[in-house]
């Protein structure tokens, strides 16, 4: 018997793993998917937004706030990157310049620091803005980080922790039980006293299988951007947001902690949880967005497309609350923009104001709060590298030529206790394949590593899903 | 027909008369009549696949054919290919299969390997 | 800090080359650094053959060329250091290089050559809408997948792209039991060679789309799909064009890209159409001492080319370190229209020994034109050209003699009818 069961990998459910890890109880954690962090929080904006623009009055507004607070220390204690680059919200016209200074006052209002930046020090410190950009509010304390790097270094946590994570096992049914429920899978049956539904675009489904009252929807709304190479000069120094408007932020321009650039994303509803296929009406469309944001743009210098699904819900507010009709259910929907920035808040919400007066939370004394990091030998110094080297010469091997990863840090991510098993796990670790050359060189020595350190088949290596399979048969097969 | 034999690629006119060719027009130098003709009434090909090794730093043994091969029999040596296997090391041009499927030609290694300790 | 007379970079066909050249010449301390765990490039992936024909009058399998550049390599005693990595070269001619036995090392080299070949343009490149499910793969990929793993990426194949490895890899996994549906090609002529052409599609009855393009990928997990549209003149999409096959795999041949990363954090000066370094007649870089050779520099289609450039940056290097070559002055060279590029980008005449190879891509596929050669904006030689096509490199041989005197360019142009 579980006393909580999270349903769902993501950004939300592994922070809330984390959490609830600290506490002596029982916690799993349930995901279709084959690896942590693996839809909506990995193809996403990757912002940590400073709380300027959510209506007043959500939990949007109040929980990006906090948020944006707690990451700083939170990607300290986890070794990742977390890097308080700043955003310029840019306006081009008369209309735009009343907006942008209502979101000016908003920030005030919310002790969001904040600034205006007049032309001559946007082009100054933005060489690339667009001609038609007038000015500007400066939100300093806006953050970029890899958001599946944050998840799956939380869930290493709550696994050391104690929490048993079922990844590539499906939620197919959910019955209520004596002392909660019981939560049906592809695999098997576990009990628990709660269920958090962090299901990202599937919580309403996931809600439906528990209440007939469901009183929201979760319509995916899909994400389409464009992945620069390393530049040798960058494109922008901050983020670059346009004007915001009912579709949302708009169309980005922006580093990442890692050295490309994003272009996106696109807004547009889908009926298809799953639809995360490229359009070229939208890519177009991204493409004559950022045009106003920036000129210059290098887009010979792409290397990649992605889109995501955000998970927008009726209400449009997030939907953090016990369901009405099934207690001790606890629906943590909508989570959609800014719902990474709030995604520690989110998490500290659940418990302080909903669990903390149904259950005794009683810290456990042994709890860990983080772990060493996988081995960079990007961050080490050279005596250092030729040190660990010299006592693993794997470390010297280099695999991946873009990023420049070697063999010993991938053996490292297949053996960490929430280990890389697919193509797509090992370059969301350490990142071989998020290069120029896109694996096309690096690949085949991952799918041999992985064969190798798995002791498997190199045809049974996937790139991501189970069925997924890099290599159909042997040759002659 | 197109001559392969350079990248001018000429476009040959062959006149045929009871499956024998009559005459070639179209080409800049002798190589596109005989390759016509070739081409017409006996085209063959170089076939060149992989045979499975063991102990080698690779799993295929690149091979070739040692001389032209019928172009109706390539997947019937490719079958004789398949099913090959050798253990390294091997040198280049080393009698891979000898006499493929009786056609007069054998396979022979289109590199050198050598055994490695894996 | 070790110091060597000559480091390349790259043990493929352009390194090999230049290692053997330097060596030839009778410098002493020459150091290929080779990423692989064995010497050979790209060659080794390249079983069909066709190789060698203008270097050793024979056709040979690309690991057969190869092997005859890795023993001679093996015979001059040439120093080649395996599963080594560069990452940084400096202005100044200090090469960093990483490998497991070794670690992180710094060598002083008084001369580097740049021979690290290239990487193929990928789907995001080229933006290809759909999903991104395991299946689409760099023909160039699933080639080393099959010719030295063993293994095949998949059953149903679609290609994007009559470039040559495209074709090759269609009669390849045709060969090995898939069934290759077609290939698609955006322009309206053939990108391969017209042996490929006929030896790899016509034999086995594979279709040759031309003037289409993917327009979608489908499959979630993995590839179920692909949709091909035909394009217009404009290269857009012309709707209603529609065609769908079922196959697990989409393999891309749709052009390759030198890999400069090194040569670019060097701040050598780039060539815009070439994606690589502007070189001189000695194929020497805007950094004296600093050599680039092979597909590094440009992209060839005959791997005999890529030795005989490297054989040239070897010997260049080696005149270098003797302090026989002069890095300034001279003029420049340029495509007119109808031209891409020409190589190399600037002579000074002074270093010519008797004559210079040009080679140069058109941009039209043409028969019966004329190349025109100007000396410093004078119609200098008209040359009837019989065939041409931007997928066959042209070569332009001119002895010395002829380049003397030129001041400010030489230029070449086509002029079609």
């Amino acid at each position: 018997m579980q006393d909580v069961v999270i349903i769902g990998a993501g950004i939300i459910g592994s922070f809330l793993a984390h959490d609830l890890s600290k506490y002596d109880l029982k916690v799993c954690v349930i995901d279709k998917e084959n690896d942590v962090a693996n839809e909506t929080t990995m193809a996403n904006s990757a912002i940590v937004h400073s709380g300027h623009d959510p209506k007043d009055d959500t939990l949007k507004a109040k929980l990006n706030l906090r948020g944006n607070e707690m990451y700083e220390d939170i990607c300290k204690k986890l070794h990742v990157d977390f890097k308080r680059i700043g955003a310029y919200v840019v306006a081009t016209n008369d209309e735009e310049l009343e907006e942008l200074s209502r979101l000016y006052e908003q920030s005030k209002r919310r002790n969001v620091p904040v600034r205006y930046v007049e032309r001559e020090e946007l082009v100054k410190n933005e060489p690339n803005i667009s001609d038609i950009a007038i000015r500007a509010i400066d939100l300093p304390s806006t953050g970029i980080i890899y958001p599946w790097e944050v998840a799956i270094a939380l869930m290493e946590v709550a696994v050391a922790n104690g929490v048993d994570l079922h990844l590539g096992e499906e939620v197919t049914a959910i019955e209520k039980s004596e002392n909660g429920y019981k939560v049906i899978t592809s695999k098997g049956v576990i009990e628990t006293k709660y269920v958090l539904n962090a299901a990202g675009v599937f919580a309403d489904d996931i809600y439906r299988m528990v209440s007939d009252n469901v009183e929201f929807d979760i319509t995916p709304r899909k994400g389409e951007y464009f992945v620069l190479d390393k530049l040798n000069q960058p494109l922008v120094n901050h983020i670059l947001y346009p004007i915001p408007s009912q579709k949302g932020k708009g169309v980005l321009v922006l580093p990442t902690t890692h050295g490309n650039t994003l272009l996106g994303p696109s807004s547009d509803f889908v009926d298809d949880k799953k639809g995360i296929n490229n359009t070229s009406d939208y890519l177009g469309y991204v493409r004559r967005e950022v045009g106003k944001l920036v000129k210059n743009v290098p887009m010979d210098k792409v290397i990649r497309n992605f889109a995501g699904l955000r998970p927008t819900s009726s209400t449009h507010d997030f939907i953090i609350e016990e369901a009405k009709d099934a207690p001790n259910f606890i629906n943590v929907a909508g989570i959609e923009s800014p719902g990474l920035a709030s995604a520690p808040a989110i998490s500290e919400y659940v418990i302080e104001t909903i669990l903390k007066n149904k259950l005794a939370l009683v810290k456990k004394s042994d709890a860990i709060d983080s772990l060493p990091p996988i081995t960079d030998m990007k961050k080490l110094t050279e005596e250092e590298r030729n040190a660990k080297i010299k006592e693993d010469p794997r470390y010297g091997h280099i695999i991946c030529r873009c990023e420049q990863i070697s063999e010993g840090e991938i053996v490292e991510a297949i053996h960490r206790n929430v280990g890389a098993t697919s193509v797509k796990s090992i370059k969301k670790r350490v990142r071989p394949g998020m290069g120029r050359c896109q694996g096309g060189f690096c690949e085949p020595l991952v799918v041999e590593i992985l064969a190798r350190e798995l002791a498997k088949q190199k045809n049974d290596i996937v790139y991501d899903d189970v069925e997924s399979n890099v290599l159909v048969a042997k040759k002659g097969a | 027909m197109v001559c392969i034999n350079c990248p001018m690629s000429c476009h040959l006119k062959v006149t045929l008369e009871d499956g024998q060719v009559k005459a070639v027009s179209g080409n800049t130098c002798p190589r596109g009549e005989t390759y016509a003709i070739k081409e017409l009434t006996n085209p063959t090909r170089m076939l060149t696949s992989t045979v499975n090794i063991k102990g080698a730093i690779h799993n295929g043994l690149p091979v070739i054919t040692s001389g032209d091969i019928p172009k109706d029999k390539i997947f019937d040596v490719m079958k004789e290919i398949t099913a090959a296997e050798v253990c390294a090391p091997v040198k280049i041009n080393d009698v891979i299969i000898k006499d493929v499927c009786g056609l007069g030609v054998d396979i022979i290694a289109s590199r050198s390997m050598e055994k490695v300790n894996d | 800090m070790r110091e060597v007379d000559v480091v390349v970079i790259g043990g493929g066909s352009a390194g090999l080359a230049a290692a053997c050249k330097c060596k030839e010449e009778g410098i002493e301390n020459v150091v290929v650094l080779e990423r692989d765990k064995e010497l050979g490039g790209i060659l080794n992936q390249c079983i069909h053959n066709g190789f060698g024909l203008h270097t050793f009058n024979e056709e040979l399998s690309g690991p057969a060329y190869a092997e005859r550049f890795i023993d001679k390599a093996k015979a001059l005693n040439v120093e080649c250091k395996l599963n080594t990595m560069v990452t940084h070269i400096s202005k100044d001619k200090v090469v960093e290089y990483v490998n497991p036995e070794e670690g992180y090392v710094r060598v002083q080299a008084k001369a580097i050559v740049l021979a690290m070949g290239c990487r193929e343009r990928t789907r995001g490149a080229i933006s290809i809408p759909g999903y991104r499910p395991v299946g689409v793969y760099n023909a160039g990929t699933a080639q080393r997948y099959l010719n030295m793993d063993g293994y095949l990426v998949g059953k149903r194949v679609f290609i994007l792209g009559s470039g040559d490895i495209g074709l090759i890899m269609a009669r390849r996994m045709t060969l090995e039991g898939a069934k290759v549906l077609g290939v698609a090609e955006i322009m309206p002529y053939s990108n391969g060679l017209a042996r490929n052409m006929k030896q790899c599609l016509e034999d086995f009855d594979i279709p040759l789309y031309l003037s289409h393009t993917i327009t979608n990928i489908e499959g979630k997990e993995r590839v179920s799909g692909v949709t091909i549209s035909e394009v217009d003149s404009n290269r857009n999409v012309v709707p209603g064009t529609e065609k769908h096959f079922d196959v697990d795999t989409l393999l891309l041949s749709v052009g390759l890209i030198p890999e400069n990363s090194l040569t670019e954090e060097a701040e050598i000066e780039m060539n815009p159409v070439t994606k690589g370094a502007m070189v001189n007649e000695s194929y020497e870089t805007s950094i004296p001492g600093i050599f680039a050779c092979g597909n590094v520099l440009h992209v060839h289609d005959l791997v005999d080319f890529v030795s005989a450039e490297g054989a040239k940056a070897g010997e260049s290097a080696a005149r270098y370190i003797r302090e026989e070559l002069k890095s300034a002055g001279g003029f420049n060279c340029k495509a007119k229209q109808n031209v891409s590029y020409v190589m190399p980008t600037r002579i000074n005449v002074e270093n010519v020994k008797d004559k210079v190879e040009f080679l140069f891509r058109v941009r039209v596929q043409a028969r019966n034109a004329t190349l025109n050669l100007y000396k410093d904006g004078e119609l200098f030689r008209s040359i009837p050209k019989r065939h041409v096509a931007p997928a066959e490199m042209e070569k332009l041989i001119m002895k010395k003699s002829d380049l003397e005197g030129i001041k400010e360019s030489f230029e070449i142009e086509l002029v079609v009818d």
